[in-house]
């Protein structure tokens, strides 16, 4: 399938590694001739130098051909007017768009048939979205939703006074008293499927799988705070930080941002009133202590440095403050950051990328096709939810009968509403969604890829 | 310095050899030539340990790390060792009795040059005529190519890149398709095709088997060896006209091939470069013709060898069916201006490249501009937009390579004591592929008279020449073999 990338920043680098590992045929349009004989030699793609929005620059990279056209460049207008030509040039074409405007925001989901978009990706949003969910339960490091948002798989780091610590997962079921599974666990940077005999040590990351509405009873029964953030702290006054305030602000909980630009202080003043916005540096210790950072139940750094970031969590970390969630939009290797003591790690431009990756993995196989994809474990593993239909084998056949490749696991199934954390006993029919679990290089596509045979 | 990818690569490299070299061993089999087949088998067995050990050791290769320098290296190295081994099979027969002979025999056959030191072709072995010619074949596309084409040789990685850089020919090699492997195998499809083509249209005209074969080979490769001492002279007219035209379309960038199949007929018609090798094509035939044309009984003979020899001579094959070491000497000045320039980059051909020498020609335009008005900011325009600095400077610096490895070549093969003219001829027909010079080493002369030094010399010249020049003088940096 030919995919072209238009901009090749942070965003589009970070897709062009993802689907050129995944084999797909990709061109990539930038202006800068030094990014693009840069990544020609990291990943196998054409490159095409030249504004992505003209002609004659979109037929030489082969738009006439492609199925795909991803614009990520820097502006927003260019990326629509990117679309826009393209869809011009070859009608059948599916476009996504990054807008990360504000101000376009709302009115350019009822423009998407003006621009021929097929999809609008935020990355900004998505992070705050992001961001709230973790605030929600603190606690968590991360959360993968499935089925709907009644299924979840959650990442949970294992510390030294923690009741799990030392515990077998086959006794698990009797500390945490509801139905789980622990799907994966990564222990000194290597992700693995464990059996009933593991035991969990200190310093593990864990990956359960957990209906919704069992989360606060796990939290609660493993002896965690189980109280969700009541004030958020938020230290810088960015597009992620906006939104995430837009959000906050809904649910009730009471957000302070601190932002040094005088400007984008009243701009953001101006946009939401309800929210208390602070002028001054978040990246002095003194600043967050006489804002009170004592007092809030969760700090989010979200300033436009990485590094500040990371400072800014630390001192946080420092403080006491219970829970911490950092914004990182380089794409760091994630072992140097679990070594860090700086909460959970939100990078807007993965989630961006994966959501991309989702829907390209949709289009490739419309029957069987992924209802969607999420990477966890620092992206040493895939979990992948799927509609079983008409097409797949062993519908009805329980669980501990099927012979099903190395390193994938069926970690839910969930049936007419109902959610089933699977035993050997349990098998799927037709109308299903299941999750699978898989690590490794062993990529799922469709449902009928986890078979043996 | 990544010595184990490297390792990888020759090795991989070497097994390709060695099961190319089962088709000349079986013909030798086939021709109750036991002499010949057991080199061949000794060979082959050599080859077999030497992948073995070599895959032994680079078995747990780093899968990065693997940047414009290796691929460098790895293709200077491994055309090194290729030339080596390819040697082998004439050195082991005793057909050609020293080992520098038949490593110049192989060189010239790998690189697609065409220079002999064989003072009579027609008594060897088929078997070992087959081989010859194939080295030709692979030579003229490239072996790295092929490999890329045929195996998964970087995963999903873009460091392949340098490998295709590094073996093919012209100032920016770039990708025919988004994915590696894709682009060489259209590359190699394509080049099949035609030398089929080509095979065919030989068949047609009565040329027995084998011969086809061999000349097909050594056409679409430009490389030049042939299966008779007077080269094509004895050929019907009929094939000789074949051999001109296919000369001229394996002189041709083969991204063009790809943009006909395409259907993309506009952009090669606006192709600069081809215009450029056309004109010169039909201006040089033309010029020749007029100037031999008291030579030959009629104008048409005349241009049919004038023809067939600037076809031959311009897309670097050395093929020739007259001598025209006897023509007059402004016939043999154009034929020289022709070596030098060479064919098209991208294409099988060997020499300078016509698509450098336009790049050199707008830079010269632009630097008389500069002295007109210093203060004139100008940009130079290629066929698909505007050309990058870095691909002119870089020009710049091929040109002087170019011509400091001429000259001194030229004085070191002096040093033999023949006439300049074969001399400077000698050094410009293998320094650029082409095979035959003028005087003692015209199309009907050979190379076996120069020394040991001036033979080596040639070697390096013939392999700088293919591999466009980087490749080999990398090998002889100090700060490339450094491991960091």
């Amino acid at each position: 399938m030919d995919i072209i990338i238009a901009g090749n920043g942070k965003v589009g680098s970070l897709l062009t590694r993802q689907l050129s590992s995944e084999g797909y045929d990709l061109s990539l349009i930038d202006n800068d001739p030094e990014i693009l004989e840069s990544t020609v030699e990291l990943c196998d793609v054409m490159v095409y130098e030249g504004n992505a929005a003209s002609m004659p620059v979109l037929r030489t990279a082969g738009v006439k051909d492609a199925k795909l056209l991803i614009a990520t460049t820097g502006a927003d207008e260019l990326n629509l007017l990117c679309c826009a030509t393209a869809h011009k040039l070859n009608p059948s074409l599916h476009t996504i768009a990054r807008i990360r405007d504000p101000e376009y925001a709302e009115q350019i989901y009822s423009m998407r048939e003006l621009f021929a978009l097929s999809m609008i990706v935020n990355p900004e949003k998505q992070a705050a979205t992001e961001i709230a969910r973790l605030l929600q339960f603190p606690g968590f490091l991360k959360r993968e939703v499935f089925a709907k948002g009644r299924i979840e798989i959650v990442e949970l780091k294992i510390e030294p006074d923690s009741k799990l610590c030392n515990v077998s997962l086959s006794n698990l079921g009797s500390i945490v008293k509801c139905s789980v599974l622990v799907c994966m666990v990564v222990r000194d940077s290597v992700a693995f499927v464990p059996d009933g005999k593991f035991v969990l040590k200190e310093d593990d990351r864990i990956f359960v799988t957990a209906p919704t509405n069992i989360l606060t009873t796990l939290l609660k029964n493993i002896g965690i705070i189980t109280k969700p953030s009541n004030s958020v702290m938020i230290a810088g006054g960015g597009d992620v930080s906006f939104y995430l305030a837009q959000l906050l602000e809904k649910s009730g909980i009471y957000t302070k941002i601190i932002e040094k630009d005088y400007d984008r202080c009243r701009h953001l003043a101006t946009l939401l009133p309800n929210i208390d916005i602070v002028h001054n540096d978040a990246s002095h210790k003194s600043v967050l202590e006489s804002e009170r950072i004592d007092k809030f139940d969760a700090l989010v750094t979200s300033t436009g440095k990485d590094e500040m970031n990371m400072m800014i969590s630390l001192y946080g970390h420092a403080l006491g403050v219970p829970q911490i969630i950092t914004k990182i939009s380089h794409v760091y290797s994630d072992e140097i950051l679990h070594d860090l003591p700086i909460g959970s790690v939100v990078c807007p431009t993965s989630l961006c990328s994966n959501s991309i990756v989702r829907y390209v993995r949709a289009m490739r196989n419309q029957t069987g096709a992924a209802l969607s994809v999420h990477t966890i474990a620092d992206g040493h593993a895939e979990a992948t939810e799927f509609l079983v239909d008409a097409n797949t084998h062993h519908c009805g056949v329980p669980l501990k009968n099927l012979k099903t490749k190395k390193n994938v696991l069926v970690v839910s199934i969930s049936r007419g509403g109902k959610i089933e954390i699977p035993n050997g006993n349990s098998c799927f029919y037709k109308g299903d969604t299941v999750v699978i679990v898989s690590t490794g290089d062993t990529l799922i596509y469709q449902l009928n890829d986890i078979f043996e045979d | 310095m990544n010595f184990k990818m490297i390792g990888y690569y020759v090795s991989m490299l070497l097994a390709v050899e060695g099961l190319f070299m089962l088709p000349a061993l079986i013909i030798c089999l086939a021709d109750g030539d036991s002499n010949a087949a057991t080199a061949f088998l000794y060979t082959i067995l050599l080859v077999a340990l030497i992948v073995g050990v070599l895959f032994l050791f680079c078995r747990k290769r780093p899968q990065s790390g693997f940047y414009e320098r290796e691929g460098m290296v790895c293709v200077g190295l491994g055309w090194t060792i290729l030339s080596i081994i390819g040697a082998l099979p004439f050195f082991f027969s005793g057909e050609i009795p020293h080992f520098i002979d038949a490593l110049f025999e192989t060189v010239s056959g790998f690189t697609t040059t065409g220079a002999t030191i064989l003072t009579d072709v027609e008594v060897i072995p088929r078997g070992l005529l087959y081989w010859r010619s194939f080295s030709h074949w692979l030579g003229g596309m490239g072996v790295l190519v092929f490999l890329l084409a045929v195996a998964p040789l970087g995963g999903k990685g873009g460091f392949t890149i340098h490998l295709l850089r590094a073996e093919s020919t012209g100032p920016a090699v770039g990708k025919l398709v988004p994915k590696m492997r894709q682009t060489a195998s259209i590359l190699y499809v394509l080049y099949i095709a035609l030398t089929l083509l080509n095979m065919i249209f030989l068949l047609v005209g009565k040329m027995p088997f084998f011969e086809a074969v061999c000349i097909a080979m050594g056409t679409a490769g430009t490389g030049g060896f042939g299966t008779y001492n007077d080269s094509l002279a004895s050929y019907s007219p009929y094939l000789q006209s074949v051999t001109t035209v296919f000369m001229a379309l394996f002189g041709i960038n083969f991204s063009c091939y790809y943009l006909i199949l395409l259907g993309n007929f506009r952009k090669v018609l606006k192709n600069s470069e081809l215009r450029m090798y056309i004109c010169m094509l039909v201006a040089a035939s033309l010029l020749i013709a007029i100037n031999i044309r008291d030579i030959y009984p009629t104008f048409f003979d005349a241009l049919h060898h004038s023809a067939f020899q600037v076809s031959s001579i311009m897309t670097t094959t050395g093929y020739a069916t007259a001598n025209f070491d006897l023509w007059p000497s402004f016939s043999k000045a154009i034929l020289l201006v022709l070596m030098f320039m060479g064919a098209c980059a991208g294409s099988t051909g060997g020499g300078f490249k016509l698509g450098r020498a336009l790049v050199l020609l707008k830079t010269l335009r632009r630097s008389i501009h500069k002295v007109i008005n210093p203060q004139k900011v100008e940009v130079i325009k290629s066929d698909d937009g505007i050309m990058d600095e870095n691909t002119i400077s870089r020009t710049g610096s091929y040109l002087s390579a170019y011509a400091i490895i001429v000259l001194a070549s030229f004085l070191v093969v002096s040093i033999d004591g023949f006439s300049v003219e074969t001399n400077i001829s000698a050094v410009v027909a293998c320094f650029n592929n082409v095979g035959p010079g003028f005087d003692m080493v015209g199309p009907v002369g050979n190379f076996s008279e120069y020394g040991l030094l001036s033979k080596l010399v040639l070697i390096f010249d013939m392999l700088a020449g293919r591999l466009e020049i980087f490749p080999m003088l990398m090998l002889f940096s100090r700060g490339t073999w450094k491991r960091h």
